[in-house]
C-alpha cells in the first residue's frame, strides 16, 4: 500500500493541472480566437447597451409584444442566474392551476380568439430560459400583436415568417421562432412607421 | 408522433453504430499499449507523468494492488475536491464571490463527481466558483470515467488471460485512459460546443437590461432581513420591478464536453443540458447524446478485440441497444400523448409541424418531444444523468421508463467502463442459468465460472438494489425524508425513489422537485453513491483477478456460445428479469399508480 500512496498523490495532483488547468485554458484560448461572439454569450448589443443574448429568452407580458414560454425561475421569471423548470408532476393540482392562470391571462388579452392554444405557450420551459416557442404559438398571438400596435396583420404575420427557423439540416429539433430577436424587429418596425423620415434620411 | 421523430431517433442508431468499430479498435490499441497515431504527439506526456509520479509502467499489478491504488486515488480526489469547495471563497477565478460550500453539500458533491454519478443538490451557477468548476469537477469528470475504464480494461484483462496473477497497471490504463481517449474527444467536441453557441470565457455574469422591464412579486422583510408575516402566517409580498437580466457565463463548453463523454452528467448551470448555453441547439442535443453514448458502446468493441473475438462484443452491444430502443420509443409514446388534465382545458397538444406538442412541461422548444425521449432513455441508460428536460414533469409512465432503465444497474452501456463491467457480470450470470437448465459447469470465454465467481457476482447483483430499497423506505416514512417532497401523492414517492436509484446507480439525474440540499440527504445520498461505486469496484476486481489466475477450458460440444442472437435475448432476460423482479413492486406504487389516477 505506501508504494501506492506516492503514485496516488502525485496523480491527483498532476491529472489536476492536465484536464483541470492546461485543458480548459486551450478550449478557451481557441474558443476566444474563432467563436469570440458566441463563446462570450451571443449578446445583443444596440448603441453600445446589452439588450439581452439570442440564445436566452426574455419576459414579455404586454400586448404589443409576442409572450415566450412561461419560466419557473425565482424570483422572478427569466432570471438568468437561476436558470431550471417548474418540476410540477403531471397530478400536481398546482401545475393545472397554473396552466389554467396562463390560459385565462391569454384569453384576457385577446377575447376574439376562438383558437386552442399550443401547449409550448401555456407550460414553463426546462431553463426557464428558453428563447423559443413553436411557430404554432406565434401565430396565435399575430392578431393580438398587430390590433395592439395598430398594424396591418399581414405586416405581422410576414415578420413572424421570417423570423421563423426549420430543423436544423431541415432535419434535427423543432422548428422555432426567436422571441426576444422577434420583438426586437417589431419595435425597430414601429418606429420605421412611427417615424419615416427617421428611416428617410 | 410524427415521422420525423422516428427519424431522428433512426438516426441517432445508425450514427451511434457507425461508431462503434471504428473507436473501439482505437481504444483496443491505446489499452493493447499499442501504436494509436496520437502517441506520436502525446507519449512525451505520458512518460513524463510517470516519471513525475514514481510510476514504473512496466511493473504489473495484482488484484488486490490495482484495488489498493484505485481506492487510494479516488480517496484522495475525493478530499481535494472537498477541500476546493470548502475554500473557494479566498481562491481566485471566482468573479461572483460565491463563498465556502456547506460541510454536507461539499461531501455530497465531492461523493457525486469522484464517484462518476454527479448527483446535484446545488445549482451550479449560484454555488460554485468558476475555480472549482474547472479544477474540481472538470478533473473528476475526466478521471472518475477514466477510472471506470481502467477497472474495465482490468475485467477484461482477467477474462482474456489464463494463469496469471496480474491484471495491469492501473495508473497507466488510468493516465492512457484520459490523455490518448478522453481529452482529444473533450477538445473536439467541447469546440463544436462553442461554435453552436455554449459559452466558454472567464468573464463576469453578463447584465442585460430587459426590454420590457418584469413585474413580479417578492417577499417583504424588515430591517432584520426577515421576512414579514401577514396575519394569516403566509409572507406579506410587494409589487417589484426586475429591470437587469443577469446572465450567467462562464467556462462551460469544456465542462460540458467532458460530463457527457465521461458519462457523468454534472451541468456547469443548473438547468443542465436544458439550459440554452450548455446545449443551444438540436445538433448540440444530437451531439451531447452521442458523446454520452459512443464510448460505452465502443468499448464492446474494444472488449471483443482484446478477447479475440469480436462477435463476443457485437452480442453484448445487440442485448444493450435493443433494450435501448425499446426504452427510446415508449418514452416518446408517452410524453408525445401529452397531459390528458391539460389537454381538457383548450389546450392543442397535437405534434404536427408547427408546434412540438405533448407534455411540454420541462421541456424546450428547439428540442420538442422526439429529441427529450432519446436524451432521457440515453441519459439513464448510460450512467451520464445529464438532462435536457426536467424529469419530475413527465406523463408518469414517461418518468418510469429512465426509472427503469437505471434500476437494471446501469449496465444498458452504463457509465464508461462501469457499464461493460457491471453487464459481463450480466454475462457470468446468463451462463450460469444456462448451465443449470442442462446442468453443466457454466463457462464464459473459455473461464469455468465457479463458486468463488458466481459469489462475487450475485454480490456486485444484490449490493445496489439494498442501497435504493433501503433508503427509500428510511426516507419515506421519515420527516426528514418526506419534508423535502414537492409532488403530493404516488409522485412524491417517485421523487424519493428516483432519488436514490440515480444516486446509487451513479446516474445523477434527478426528479428535481425534491429538496435535496438538506443534511439527510446530502448524507445518505454521498454514503449511497460511495457504496455501490467502490463496493462494486472491489469485488469485480477480484473477480477479475480469480479470472485471470484460470486455465483455458476448451469449449466442448456441450458448451453455450456466447456470440449467438440466442445469447443476446438470454442476457436481455436476464437483465429484465432481475431488475424488473426487484423493483417492479415499488414502481406500481409510485408511477404506475399515479398514472392510473391521472387517466381515470
Amino acid at each position: 500500500m505506501k508504494d501506492q500512496l506516492r503514485p496516488a498523490l502525485a496523480m491527483v495532483l498532476f491529472l489536476t493541472t492536465l484536464t483541470g488547468l492546461i485543458y480548459p485554458l486551450t478550449v478557451t484560448g481557441l474558443a476566444q480566437l474563432f467563436f469570440p461572439d458566441q463563446a462570450n454569450g451571443s449578446l445583443i448589443v444596440q448603441d453600445g447597451k446589452v439588450l439581452g443574448s439570442k440564445l436566452i429568452g426574455q419576459y414579455f407580458d404586454k400586448s404589443e409584444y409576442f409572450w415566450g414560454r412561461p419560466s419557473a425561475t425565482a424570483p422572478f421569471p427569466y432570471n438568468a442566474a437561476a436558470s431550471g423548470g417548474s418540476n410540477l408532476g403531471p397530478t400536481n393540482p398546482a401545475l393545472i392551476d397554473a396552466v389554467k392562470g396562463r390560459i385565462a391571462t391569454l384569453r384576457a388579452a385577446d377575447p376574439g380568439n376562438a383558437l386552442l392554444i399550443p401547449v409550448d405557450l401555456v407550460t414553463a420551459s426546462g431553463s426557464g430560459l428558453d428563447p423559443h416557442i413553436s411557430p404554432a404559438a406565434a401565430l396565435y398571438q399575430v392578431k393580438r400583436v398587430a390590433r395592439a400596435r395598430d398594424l396591418d396583420e399581414t405586416i405581422v404575420q410576414e415578420l413572424v415568417s421570417r423570423h421563423t427557423e426549420g430543423r436544423q439540416f431541415d432535419l434535427l429539433g423543432e422548428p422555432r421562432v426567436n422571441v426576444l430577436q422577434l420583438n426586437l424587429a417589431l419595435d425597430v418596425l414601429k418606429d420605421a412607421v412611427a417615424s419615416p423620415e427617421r428611416s428617410r434620411s | 408522433m410524427t415521422t420525423n421523430g422516428f427519424v431522428q431517433i433512426a438516426l441517432f442508431f445508425g450514427v451511434l453504430l457507425a461508431f462503434v468499430k471504428p473507436l473501439g479498435w482505437y481504444m483496443a490499441r491505446v489499452h493493447e499499449g499499442k501504436p494509436c497515431g496520437l502517441d506520436r504527439l502525446l507519449s512525451p506526456v505520458e512518460r513524463g507523468l510517470y516519471r513525475l509520479c514514481g510510476v514504473r509502467p512496466q511493473e504489473e499489478m495484482n488484484w488486490k494492488t490495482y484495488t489498493v491504488a484505485v481506492l487510494l486515488f479516488n480517496w484522495f480526489g475525493l478530499l481535494a475536491l472537498y477541500l476546493l469547495q470548502r475554500i473557494q471563497g479566498v481562491l481566485p477565478l471566482n468573479p461572483q464571490a460565491f463563498s465556502a460550500v456547506a460541510p454536507d453539500l461539499a461531501f455530497n458533491t465531492a461523493a457525486s463527481f469522484t464517484t462518476n454519478t454527479n448527483w446535484q443538490a446545488y445549482s451550479g451557477e449560484s454555488t460554485m466558483s468558476y475555480l472549482t468548476q474547472m479544477m474540481g469537477l472538470t478533473v473528476q469528470n475526466f478521471v472518475s470515467a477514466a477510472t471506470g475504464m481502467a477497472i474495465l480494461v482490468a475485467f477484461i484483462r482477467g477474462l482474456a488471460r489464463c494463469g496469471s496473477q496480474t491484471i495491469g497497471n492501473f495508473w497507466v490504463d488510468l493516465v492512457r485512459s484520459t490523455l490518448y481517449i478522453l481529452l482529444p474527444l473533450a477538445m473536439v467536441v467541447a469546440l463544436l460546443l462553442v461554435g453552436q453557441g455554449a459559452v466558454q470565457t472567464f468573464d463576469d455574469y453578463k447584465t442585460a437590461r430587459f426590454v420590457q422591464p418584469v413585474p413580479y412579486e417578492k417577499p417583504v422583510t424588515d430591517d432584520n432581513g426577515q421576512t414579514s408575516l401577514d396575519d394569516e402566517g403566509k409572507p406579506k409580498m410587494e409589487s417589484a420591478t426586475a429591470l437587469y437580466q443577469i446572465v450567467a457565463v462562464g467556462p462551460a463548453a469544456s465542462q460540458v464536453a467532458i460530463k457527457h463523454l465521461g458519462t457523468n452528467g454534472g451541468g456547469f448551470f443548473s438547468a443542465n443540458a436544458a439550459h440554452p448555453f450548455e446545449s443551444p441547439t438540436p445538433f448540440t442535443d444530437f451531439l451531447l447524446i452521442l458523446a454520452e453514448t459512443v464510448i460505452a458502446a465502443a468499448l464492446t468493441y474494444a472488449f471483443g478485440v482484446m478477447v479475440g473475438d469480436p462477435r463476443q462484443g457485437w452480442t453484448i452491444l445487440a442485448a444493450m441497444l435493443t433494450v435501448l430502443l425499446v426504452f427510446v420509443l415508449g418514452g416518446y409514446l408517452a410524453e408525445s400523448a401529452g397531459n390528458p388534465r391539460i389537454a381538457t382545458l383548450g389546450v392543442d397538444h397535437t405534434p404536427s409541424s408547427v408546434q412540438p406538442g405533448g407534455n411540454m412541461e420541462g421541456k424546450e422548444a428547439r428540442f420538442g418531444i422526439a429529441r427529450t425521449a432519446i436524451f432521457a432513455a440515453a441519459t439513464t441508460a448510460t450512467s451520464t444523468g445529464a438532462v435536457d428536460s426536467m424529469h419530475d414533469s413527465f406523463t408518469p409512465l414517461g418518468g418510469l421508463l429512465p426509472l427503469f432503465l437505471m434500476q437494471f444497474g446501469e449496465v444498458i452501456l452504463g457509465g464508461v467502463g462501469s457499464g461493460l463491467y457491471g453487464m459481463l457480470v450480466f454475462a457470468i450470470i446468463a451462463v450460469f442459468i444456462a448451465g443449470l437448465m442442462v446442468g453443466r459447469t457454466p463457462e464464459y470465454l473459455g473461464k469455468k465460472i465457479e463458486p468463488y465467481e458466481m459469489k462475487m457476482a450475485s454480490l456486485l447483483i444484490l449490493i445496489m438494489p439494498i442501497v435504493v430499497l433501503g433508503l427509500t423506505t428510511v426516507a419515506s416514512v421519515t420527516t426528514a425524508g418526506t419534508v423535502s417532497i414537492l409532488n403530493p401523492g404516488p409522485h412524491g414517492l417517485s421523487e424519493i425513489l428516483y432519488a436514490y436509484t440515480s444516486q446509487a446507480n451513479n446516474n445523477g439525474s434527478a426528479f428535481g422537485g425534491l429538496n435535496a440540499n438538506t443534511v439527510f440527504y446530502n448524507t445518505t445520498g454521498g454514503l449511497a453513491m460511495l457504496a455501490s461505486r467502490f463496493w462494486l469496484a472491489v469485488p469485480t476486481l477480484a473477480l477479475a483477478g480469480a479470472l485471470a489466475r484460470k486455465t483455458l477450458a476448451p469449449a466442448g460440444p456441450g458448451t453455450l456460445p456466447t456470440h449467438t442472437p440466442l445469447f443476446a435475448v438470454l442476457l436481455i432476460g436476464v437483465v429484465l428479469l432481475v431488475g424488473g423482479l426487484t423493483f417492479v413492486p415499488v414502481l406500481a406504487l409510485g408511477p404506475i399508480v399515479e398514472h392510473l389516477l391521472m387517466t381515470s
